[in-house]
């Protein structure tokens, strides 16, 4: 029992730490624009085809996620570029309107470029297994918490430490104010949609691994999943999507394994209703930062 | 029959289309985004298909209890979820869509994952067109009276709507039951239609879809709605000679008419323009004649 537990408690942590990759792009891009980014989940997607192909030459993981993260990284850019930009100062909603667009693009290429049947991902990682204590882990686990960890503090470090972190921060705080210190909004609009969207690309790769599976529309669920997660840590809340994620994971493996597995992603959406009348700023939200 | 049994398909389908898209009218009318009316359609196809295939009743009295049921529904949700706004009322709707997704998933009565069939064939064209003019006349009346204005104030300054003394939860509530009922009248048509539905045509899409009428149609008038659920229901159909990538370049066509035309095809001048334009007309051929 105690076992089992710790590793459906494993397993909540992998899955979360492919949500909180996924809720942290949409939560950057939300911080410095205040706009929802619905083609987020299929730029996921397309990270996940990409590490595949990569992945089918190069025969390493590493090289995958790195090339998968270059190339949603500047599929993030141009979504920007033709989703955003043309529309700034248009009403609020019309964004919503062309990432849905985009994202329809990007499932209809994909659709057609691999069919829309499930593809296998080429087992890369030795199958090892170790014994940690009363504690199994899989070289495939470990390797995808490491990448996710990696990943994430590299975040941190970027955002907290260089210039351009702290420039990106200001202009979520206030891009005009940011803009009258001197900080390039415009650029940094776009170097945020090439971070969010090359972390989201990882989440793809990692999830292909993982699960060694991908198919067109797996960025459907996991958009919606990064959404509520995004909500449940606080809009625009780099720390409190990377609490959010880890905990919708671990409540839903939890909530499959002990109570309906069928019910499984009514967890997801039940706690994103609970916060959202309990505590609509988020977990780690300030009641300041609520936004309208 | 007057038309062909293909065209007949697309103007059925394009009269549900409307009545779904008029139903987020409403609630869009007083500044409240809905994605969750794929859940209301549900609630309304499976209410209405219980009690024609399970209790015999005849398909009227169905057809006015089933979106009843939505519409109950929808005052429930409506009211708490009148104390979010903005995006995280889009949020909460999305994920009330999707509880109600997972939760006919899993119920046994309506058939569950395996669908609910034996509806009888109750829509015809005539019905549905009767229900959207209905419904149409219903939108355009409210848009000139005393509710519309209040539903305009509230959208514009709720705040300032509420100072000037409009019942600004009252409305509110109102609309969005409003919209929640239509949606379920939409379920229950499509229900008697298609004679076969299951839970998964009722998810997140489909809540997308009256959304995206509204945008690309234009938010300002409710001619939004229904010229931006005739384009993008007809669209596909003009599209069909582009066999495979037909979806791809509906994307396509939504993001450039969103860059070409933010605020949507029909914005308030356009309507005062052709009002202005027929009145002239009108006059002209009054003067015409008296000077005969």
């Amino acid at each position: 029992m105690g076992a089992v537990l710790v590793e459906q408690l494993l397993n909540g942590v992998m899955l979360g730490a492919v949500y909180a990759l996924i809720a942290i792009g949409y939560t950057l891009i939300f911080g410095v624009l205040g706009l929802l980014h619905l083609a987020h989940g299929e730029v996921f997607m397309v990270g996940a085809f990409v590490g595949l192909v990569a992945v089918r030459a190069t025969g390493s993981v590493l090289l995958a996620i790195a090339i998968a993260m270059l190339a949603t990284g500047v599929l993030g850019v141009l979504v920007e570029r033709v989703a955003f930009r043309p529309l700034r100062g248009a009403h609020h909603l019309a964004p919503l309107a062309t990432t849905i667009g985009v994202g329809i693009v990007l499932q209809e290429t994909t659709r057609w470029w691999f069919g829309a049947e499930q593809q296998g991902f080429p087992p890369t990682l030795a199958a090892e297994v170790w014994q940690l204590g009363p504690l199994r882990v899989s070289s495939v686990q470990a390797f995808m918490l490491a990448s996710a960890l990696v990943l994430m503090t590299a975040l941190h470090l970027f955002l907290a430490r260089t210039g351009a972190g702290r420039a990106i921060r200001a202009t979520a705080e206030d891009p005009a104010v940011a803009g009258l210190l001197g900080v390039n909004v415009s650029a940094m609009v776009v170097l945020t949609f090439f971070v969010g969207s090359a972390l989201a690309g990882a989440a793809g790769v990692l999830v292909g691994i993982a699960y060694n599976s991908v198919h067109p529309f797996i960025g459907v669920q996991m958009g919606i999943k990064g959404l509520v997660v995004m909500m449940l840590g606080g809009l625009g809340n780099v720390p409190g999507a990377v609490l959010g994620g880890l905990l919708l994971g671990i409540l839903e493996v939890l909530g499959a394994g002990y109570l309906a597995s069928s019910y499984r992603d009514a967890f997801a959406f039940g706690a994103l209703v609970l916060i959202l009348l309990v505590r609509p700023e988020g977990l780690l939200g300030l009641r300041t930062q609520r936004r309208d | 029959m007057i038309v062909g049994p293909y065209f007949e398909d697309v103007l059925i389908q394009l009269g549900i289309n409307l009545i779904l898209g008029l139903s987020l009218y409403f609630p869009l009318a007083a500044g409240q985004l809905s994605l969750g009316q794929g859940g209301f359609m549900a609630i309304g196809a499976y209410a209405a298909s219980w009690l024609t295939v399970a209790q015999g009743w005849p398909w009227p009295l169905a057809f006015a209890v089933g979106p009843l049921v939505a519409a109950v529904v929808g005052a429930v949700v409506g009211l708490p979820a009148l104390r979010v706004k903005g995006i995280y009322l889009v949020l909460l709707t999305m994920a009330f869509g999707e509880i109600v997704r997972v939760f006919f998933l899993n119920f046994g009565p309506t058939g569950a994952a395996q669908g609910y069939r034996g509806m009888p064939f109750v829509t015809t064209l005539p019905i549905v067109a009767g229900f959207a003019v209905v419904l149409a006349v219903l939108a355009a009346r409210t848009a000139r009276s005393r509710v519309g204005r209040a539903l305009e104030a509230i959208r514009t300054d709720e705040l300032a709507a509420d100072v000037i003394g409009v019942d600004v939860t009252r409305v509110k509530l109102t609309a969005f039951t409003i919209g929640a009922w239509a949606a379920g009248l939409a379920g229950a048509l499509w229900a008697h239609y298609a004679l076969f539905i299951d839970p998964e045509e009722f998810g997140l899409h489909r809540s997308i879809m009256p959304f995206t009428f509204l945008v690309v149609g234009g938010l300002e008038t409710f001619w939004g709605a229904i010229v931006g659920a005739t384009t993008l229901t007809l669209l596909p159909e003009w599209l069909r000679f582009l066999k495979e990538w037909r979806l791809a370049f509906f994307g396509v066509a939504m993001v450039l008419v969103m860059i070409a035309r933010p605020q949507g095809l029909v914005d308030r001048r356009m309507v005062e323009a052709i009002r202005r334009m027929a009145r002239r007309r009108r006059s002209r051929d009054n003067t015409e004649e008296d000077t005969r």
